[in-house]
């Protein structure tokens, strides 16, 4: 067993990419390979313009609730979405793009940032790279 | 061998570890990491990760909220 996370990023609500991205660079941080798995919802979070604009997963209020969660944060000195996501790529850490979202949800590759995806894959990929984590988790 | 200094001061998790790895990828064996801070967890979790990464651990200090750890490549 290799000393890796695999993380599905399924939720595209802005507390649980930062939950996901989080918990990713920490894994990285301390020494451990992690490949994000981003699909549904989490995969709109790649859209180019996207990766901030995800709801709040309570309590959002038509974007009061994200608005005010966001100045608390601001506030604590919590780090941007954007800021984790380039630590994360600066770590070496692995973003998959599942293609049956993008087929199901009419997403083209000119849509996503590109830049950021190391590969376009299905479920196969990411058992094959879950079967040999320690640690795996759904979000 | 050089000496590299991270300033974390006021940062939350995961920040400090995160830029503490950035720092240590970057240094050359030999070098010396330091790093400040102020979040309380990240003073206990930065030693894990060194113990994890395999570095050594030269020193932990505190003073009036805000901590320094010395970490050796």
């Amino acid at each position: 067993m290799a000393d890796k996370a695999t993380l599905v990023v399924h939720s595209g609500d802005m507390d649980k990419v930062y939950s996901a991205l989080i918990i990713a660079n920490g894994a990285l941080a301390m020494g451990m390979e992690v490949s994000l798995f981003f699909t549904f919802w989490g995969l709109q979070r790649l859209k180019k313009g996207g990766l901030e604009s995800g709801p709040l997963s309570r309590m959002n209020m038509l974007g009061l609730g994200k608005w005010m969660v966001k100045r608390k944060m601001k506030k604590a000195g919590v780090a941007s979405l954007e800021k984790l996501l380039q630590d994360f790529k600066e770590l070496g850490g692995k973003i998959l793009a599942c293609d049956m979202t993008m087929e199901i949800m009419g997403i083209e590759k000119e849509d996503l940032r590109d830049d950021l995806i190391s590969d376009y894959c299905a479920v196969g990929t990411y058992i094959s790279e879950a079967r040999e984590s320690r640690v795996t988790l759904f979000i | 061998m050089s000496e590299i200094r991270v300033d974390c001061i006021g940062e939350t998790c995961p920040i400090p570890l995160v830029e503490t790895r950035k720092a240590l990828r970057k240094a050359e064996e030999g070098d010396i990491v330091e790093v400040i801070g102020t979040h309380p967890s990240s003073k206990k979790e930065i030693p894990m990760a060194v113990r994890a990464l395999g570095l050594e651990l030269m020193d932990i200090q505190e003073k009036d909220g805000v901590w320094k750890i010395r970490i050796r490549k």
